[in-house]
């Protein structure tokens, strides 16, 4: 690195104005987005802000002299499925492209399969394939507890691990590695690699979201693609989304994106049954209560079904 | 004495910043990037040793540079160059390549002299490293 420079040149600028640099680096528009794209979320948005200033005033200080060395930016991302991690990613890959903290900006997302090998040998050159295409990015790694394996101390996940390590230490200018997971699972990994424990900086948690964002999450889905709920139909899914956190697989917006696509299904099939005549846009694009009560979750959900199918069939 | 093939070889030894911005150029340009290596610096040996396979999907040429670095591991004491290779038609063809690493010592070529019939005389080149087996060439 820049350690062992002589004194400072004698250009260096003396003074600052990070509300000029806040405008010119674009990060304003990109925190925008994430407000306005996502829903709820709170306390993320709030973790993600800090983390731009931070990384603001870190330039600044580098630009006057005062620091020299690329601060560590790999993160943690820990919460239930479907609570928005991924999404924020592609963000923060967003904002750390216009903060100057990588050169490309773009996200490579894996998991396990993409890195780990079937056989020796075979880990190795796919690990470092994997980290050759996100340099200049950001790598997130799903789920990334599968890579160890505690019970099989052979397992080439360790590999993959210290391949990752070696890189995410040496390589900082070059990529930054987002760890993604359920918050326990991602608890007992760190506990069981400190590596990856101190070599991440910032740790950031997603909360489920509450009954009343999801409604509100799945009204901004549909109107993304020009679909709204009749008062009734937006009844029905208020108690679509209680029901639904009770059953199986829950996956918070996940679902929430699942559940619509299967209600517009519904009320295509709806529409060809009834209509007489010509429809206008607004038939076309409302999505009544009966779309939305066919589902099984009203019923008892998938499980409950399928036990009494079998019962049936045996 | 130093050996000049390729780009820039007149300059002083490429830093790991200078590769990643030649590097840069050759990838925006869509040219395929690879890193080769070897120990036989006749100039007209073309075919160098291939580390690994052409770089055709790595956006950013940090790839070049780790890459170059992880042949530095096994193979510093040779010859490693990078290469960009030009897929468009009509072209076909390297379009670039550069001596990114150099061994320790490099001896140098001697002038060969053989009589021919009558007082012909043939000339050509040869490294004083290639008196040694592939392998002990550069201690
Ligand atoms: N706050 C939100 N507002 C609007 N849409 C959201 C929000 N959070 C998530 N979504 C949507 O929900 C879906 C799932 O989100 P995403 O893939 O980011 O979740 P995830 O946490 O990565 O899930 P997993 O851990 O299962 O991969 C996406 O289609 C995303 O657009
Ligand atoms: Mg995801």
């Amino acid at each position: 690195m820049t350690d062992d420079q002589p004194a400072p040149p004698a250009d260096l600028p003396t003074h600052v104005d990070l509300a000029q640099d806040f405008a010119d680096s674009g990060v304003a528009e990109v925190l925008a987005d994430l407000d306005r794209e996502l829903v709820g979320l709170a306390p993320v948005k709030a973790r993600i802000r800090e983390t731009a200033a931070l990384l603001l005033v870190d330039r600044a200080r580098r630009r006057l002299g005062l620091a020299t060395e690329t601060p560590t930016l790999h993160m943690s991302f820990t919460g239930n499925p479907g609570t928005g991690k991924t999404t924020v990613a592609l963000k923060m890959a967003a904002l750390l492209h216009r903060l100057g903290y990588v050169r490309k900006g773009h996200l490579v997302t894996v998991t396990r399969d993409d890195l780990v090998g079937q056989y020796i040998g075979h880990t190795a050159p796919k690990t470092k394939e994997v980290l050759k295409k996100a340099m200049g990015g950001v790598l997130f790694i799903d789920e990334a507890y599968y890579l160890y394996r505690a019970e099989n101390e052979r397992d080439y996940g360790q590999e993959a691990i210290e391949i990752l390590l070696q890189v995410m230490e040496n390589n900082r200018d070059d990529l930054v590695v987002i760890l993604a997971g359920y918050a326990d699972r991602m608890d007992r990994f760190f506990a069981s690699n400190p590596g990856f424990r101190s070599r991440i900086a910032h740790h950031i948690e997603f909360p489920d979201y509450s009954d009343g964002e999801l409604l509100h999450i799945s009204e901004g889905m549909l109107s993304r693609q020009n679909y709204t709920l009749d008062d009734a139909a937006r009844a029905a899914m208020a108690q679509y989304i209680a029901a639904r956190r009770g059953q199986p697989h829950f996956a918070n917006a996940r679902s929430i994106r699942n559940a619509l696509d299967r209600a517009r299904l519904r009320q295509a099939n709806r529409l060809f049954g009834e209509a007489k005549g010509p429809l206008d846009a607004a038939a076309l694009s409302t999505l009544t209560e009966p779309d939305i009560r066919a589902s099984r979750v009203f019923a008892g959900g998938l499980d409950v079904d399928r036990a009494s199918r079998q019962a049936a069939a045996e | 004495m130093k050996m000049t093939q390729g780009q820039f070889s007149f300059l002083p030894d490429l830093s790991d910043d200078d590769i990643r911005v030649q590097a840069q150029y050759a990838i925006d340009k869509g040219w395929a990037v690879s890193v080769e290596h070897t120990d036989d610096p006749h100039p007209r040996n073309t075919y160098w040793e291939m580390w690994g396979h052409p770089m055709f999907d790595n956006p950013d040429a940090a790839a070049v540079v780790f890459e170059v670095n992880e042949c530095r591991k096994l193979y510093g004491g040779q010859y490693i160059r990078v290469i960009a290779f030009d897929a468009s038609p009509g072209w076909e063809s390297i379009r670039m390549a550069m001596i990114v690493n150099r061994p320790a010592v490099e001896p140098g070529f001697r002038l060969v002299r053989q009589e021919g019939e009558g007082r012909s005389v043939r000339y050509t080149i040869e490294s004083y490293a290639m008196r040694e087996p592939e392998g002990a060439r550069y201690p």
